[in-house]
């Protein structure tokens, strides 16, 4: 559907926004790409919609490379971060507008419309001047709008980023089930883990303009590539060590590692939840400096933990068994959650 | 694809040049089509101003450099530049000078300061009668500067209102001059920074509130800034008009106070001193050009987005003594200011030879036995309107595209800098002398294929001259606020760069481009200077014919002046009331 072939992009002369990227997604595939502010995402879909002339590469949709093609003849909806709806026009004018665009009769516009607006949920808000919409509801006929003319790939950039939480974790829900109903194409960005593992059939992580990795939401979250993606994940027990055999010589003391893992000097990651937490005298010997409950279902609280020697270690457990601050405890590790990381 | 291909590539080629100068001979990267950015972009606003340049080109800088030119040389064709240097030592030069520049500051500086509130009021406030009311004080804009004069005469002068009232006579001081500017430029910053302030969303001004502000801080960091570009435009378009005033100062400025232009005036028609009159015109273009080089460096370059919403919305019945006091100010102000001249002036209307009645206006509709009209004044009237309809439509035609052109962003080189010092030439007509361009018209369009001289287009064309830097005034600060990503959002659905523009954003800029239009169409009806050496004689318009009554002594040819005002002064409430009424109001009404 779409392939990005060592696209280069910059945000002005010297400013590089994209460097080199490399990208596929398959029809029907949802692909969240995934990094912090200004590692290049909402770069890589202007690049994508036209909206910006990459520097070197090519953009290839549908087999069809797009040089020089403007982006009204692209075939690709953009969902903007700030929606960006025409605020002289009402909720039905604003989603009808790609279909005008395309010359789509009048009769026809109008069921289209109608029915985009069940959809997403707003029915019989046609006439309703967009200045009046929450932003729940804003957010709703952008989408709307972007998927009324049936674009063959529909980019979303930050499509819930100002919306509180709530409404987030709903919304994302939804759109996720409305993608595999409608069998779109889907380039999404997001700076919100949260977001693009539930979306996402793929998720692409990007740092400082290139992809630092791809791969299945599961696949990231397990196997993080670099100290990069870990750290951007939220993982911060990261350490240097030696791989020796089935043993990591760390600050934390000699850990287990995973069958397989090659030797040598390196980085390490130790998920949270492979840190148990034992009697003081039969791990290492850690005080409890903070704790934090997440919420919802997991109910796991995060604690932070000061070892005798070495860096400060995250561990989770369980809220019924979570120990006091200031508490004396001793940390285990898992070798299954202990995962070298690579360079870069 | 390969067409669009096809399309792009010459447009590339000659701005990067990368296809033939990369390193190593310029060979592509391996496999992967080597890419130049765009340069610049400036391909699109160049060919939209070709028609503006084109416009002012052979209707405005060669009739002017014409002329200049037929001042600056003798018989024999030799220059004599000598002549320069003897009118600019001469003092008189320089008093007429000193006295045109800080009269027009003077009154600019009072204009801003009556006129914000009065923005303000007009934009913000809802009260009873207010579109009227926005019509009417928009009626002194258009009405002939000599009868301007006349209407402040008959006010401020001898057996004045004033005088009658309070026993005292301005008409010797400067103050006339100043009142009288204010009289006609009033409605300049009521309509150029109220049709902004109109759309300025007001939880920009709630969020500082809600920050901390005071009420008038809030005011000042917030709403001031975002009006700024059209405050300075407003303020560039009364100075220029009060530094090259001409009318107003013929009549209430007596022997003691001459413009630029009234000199050039004075030399032209009444000492025939054509080399004198051209060194001053050059004087004039001048000044004005410093002054536009002078404001397009202070101009702030930032194009900010604004946070626009529908005018209907934001306009609210006044709340609180602070709000109840500036309306009321307001509304004394624009009715002594405004109102008690245009009244007097209807009044004269009626003062016939017999007593109060409608002798004066029955006269117009007949071919008097003088020499004064060949036709019945009444024609006149007609005449104005077609002639002003038709400068309306080219000014928004030649307006709207510089506009538009102004508009797309450049990211410098030649290209760039040449579109951005066409934004300060296009200021140019305004700064200069109405009497020199119809001059000019005269002398340089009277050859084929240009021999314009027994067309009746000659008219619209000098008009809209006048009419197109309101247009380009009025458009761009709005143009320049309409949030680039719209456009793109419009594009990514599938409109072409044309399309979008007219379907984004033209609704955004339709009320700025009513405001324009109304300009245009008033300042065309109201323009004498040129208008008065090019019109034919059996096609007067209304203000010269206006002129050619005062011109004429007599009681009779006075009060048929007045009437002769009075009914351009009633066209021109018409047609601006039509405009107001014209305003979109696509989402709903509330």
């Amino acid at each position: 559907m779409l392939r990005l072939d060592g696209v280069t992009a910059e945000y002005e002369a010297g400013r590089r926004a994209l460097d080199g990227v490399d990208l596929d997604v398959a029809d029907h595939e949802t692909v969240c790409v995934l990094g912090p502010s200004g590692s290049g995402k909402s770069t890589l879909l202007r690049v994508v919609a036209g909206l910006h002339t990459p520097r070197t590469g090519r953009v290839v949709l549908s087999g069809h490379d797009q040089d020089g093609v403007p982006p009204h003849r692209r075939e690709v909806g953009l969902m903007f971060q700030d929606h960006q709806l025409f605020p002289q026009r009402d909720v039905g004018g604003n989603v009808a507008f790609g279909l005008r665009m395309r010359g789509t009769g009048r009769r026809e516009a109008r069921t289209r419309v109608a029915g985009l607006l069940a959809l997403v949920g707003l029915p019989g808000a046609e006439r309703r001047p967009v200045a009046a919409l929450s932003g729940g509801e804003q957010q709703r006929v952008a989408l709307a709008r972007a998927l009324a003319p049936r674009p063959r790939l529909l980019m979303l950039d930050e499509p819930l980023g100002q919306l509180d939480r709530g409404l987030r974790e709903r919304l994302v829900v939804e759109l996720s089930a409305l993608f595999r109903e409608l069998r779109t194409t889907v380039l999404a960005v997001t700076h919100d883990q949260g977001e693009a593992f539930v979306l996402a059939d793929r998720v692409v992580v990007m740092n400082e303009g290139r992809i630092a990795q791809t791969g299945t939401p599961l696949e990231v979250w397990q196997r993080p590539a670099s100290e990069f993606v870990a750290r951007f994940l939220g993982f911060d027990n990261v350490v240097a060590a030696t791989v020796q055999g089935a043993v990591a010589d760390t600050p934390w003391g000699k850990l287990p590692v995973e069958d397989g893992t090659p030797p040598g000097a390196c980085r390490l990651l130790v998920r949270p939840a492979g840190v148990r937490l034992t009697a003081p005298e039969d791990g290492l010997r850690c005080r409890v400096e903070a704790r934090t409950f997440r919420g919802g279902d997991a109910a796991s609280v995060t604690l932070l933990l000061r070892p005798a020697d070495g860096p400060r270690l995250e561990a989770s457990c369980s809220l019924r068994e979570a120990p006091a601050n200031g508490a004396e405890v001793g940390a285990a590790f898992d070798g299954r959650d202990v995962i070298r990381l690579g360079a870069g | 694809m390969d067409v669009a291909r096809r399309e792009v590539v010459p447009e590339r080629a000659p701005a990067g040049g990368a296809f033939t100068t990369g390193p190593g001979g310029g060979a592509p990267a391996a496999g992967r089509p080597r890419r130049t950015r765009r340069g610049g972009g400036a391909a699109l606003p160049l060919a939209l101003l070709a028609l503006p340049v084109a416009f002012f080109g052979v209707f405005f800088a060669y009739p002017v450099a014409a002329i200049v030119a037929r001042g600056l040389r003798t018989d024999a064709g030799r220059w004599h530049f000598g002549r320069l240097a003897d009118v600019l030592a001469a003092t008189d030069t320089a008093q007429v000078l000193w006295f045109t520049v800080w009269q027009a500051a003077a009154s600019t500086a009072l204009t801003l300061a009556l006129g914000l509130p009065a923005a303000y009021v007009f934009a913000r406030l809802d009260f009873p009668g207010r579109q009227l009311l926005r019509a009417v004080v928009t009626v002194p804009f258009v009405l002939p500067t000599v009868v301007v004069g006349s209407a402040f005469l008959a006010l401020l002068g001898r057996g004045g209102l004033l005088e009658e009232w309070a026993g005292l006579r301005l008409d010797t001081s400067v103050w006339a001059i100043l009142l009288a500017h204010v009289f006609i430029n009033y409605s300049v910053v009521v309509r150029t920074v109220g049709g902004l302030w109109a759309q300025l969303d007001p939880r920009q001004e709630e969020a500082a509130r809600v920050l901390g502000a005071s009420r008038l801080g809030a005011w000042r960091r917030v709403t001031l800034p975002a009006l700024a570009p059209s405050v300075g435009a407003a303020a560039l378009i009364v100075f220029l008009f009060t530094f090259t005033s001409f009318g107003v100062i013929q009549v209430l400025g007596g022997p003691r106070y001459a413009t630029l232009e009234v000199e050039i005036y004075r030399q032209t028609a009444a000492l025939l001193d054509l080399p004198t009159a051209a060194v001053l015109t050059l004087v004039q273009f001048a000044a004005v050009g410093t002054l536009l080089a002078l404001h397009a460096r202070t101009v702030s370059r930032r194009r900010a987005a604004l946070s626009m919403v529908d005018a209907a919305s934001v306009a609210r019945r006044p709340r609180g003594r602070a709000q109840w006091t500036l309306l009321c100010g307001v509304l004394t102000v624009t009715a002594l200011l405004v109102l008690v001249p245009l009244a007097v002036l209807t009044a004269r209307s009626f003062d016939g030879p017999d007593g109060w009645g409608l002798a004066n206006y029955r006269a117009l509709g007949e071919v008097s036995g003088s020499a004064t009209f060949t036709v019945p004044p009444l024609d006149a009237v007609g005449n104005s309107l077609a002639y002003a309809a038709i400068a309306t439509l080219i000014a928004l035609a030649a307006g709207g595209l510089a506009a538009a052109a102004l508009t797309v962003r450049t990211s410098g080189g030649a290209a760039g800098a040449l579109v951005r010092g066409f934004d300060s030439l296009l200021m140019l007509p305004l700064g200069t002398s109405a009497v020199t361009v119809g001059f000019g018209f005269l002398i340089a369009l009277d050859e084929p294929p240009l021999d314009l001289r027994s067309s009746w287009m000659i008219v619209p064309v000098a008009q809209a001259l006048v009419g197109v830097p309101f247009v380009i005034r009025t458009m761009l600060p709005v143009l320049r606020a309409v949030d680039v990503r719209l456009r793109e959002a419009a594009a990514v659905l599938g409109a072409s760069p044309l399309r979008a523009w007219r379907e984004v954003d033209l609704p955004l800029v339709r009320r700025a481009l009513l405001v324009a239009a109304g300009f245009a169409f008033a300042v065309s009806l109201g323009e004498f200077g040129a208008t008065v050496f090019i019109a034919r004689p059996d096609a007067p318009t209304l203000p010269v014919a206006v002129a050619r009554f005062l011109g004429r002594a007599g009681e009779v040819n006075y009060g048929q002046a007045m009437a002769m005002s009075t009914l351009l002064m009633l066209v021109c409430a018409a047609t601006l009331l039509v405009l107001e009424r014209l305003r979109p109001h696509s989402q709903g009404e509330f």
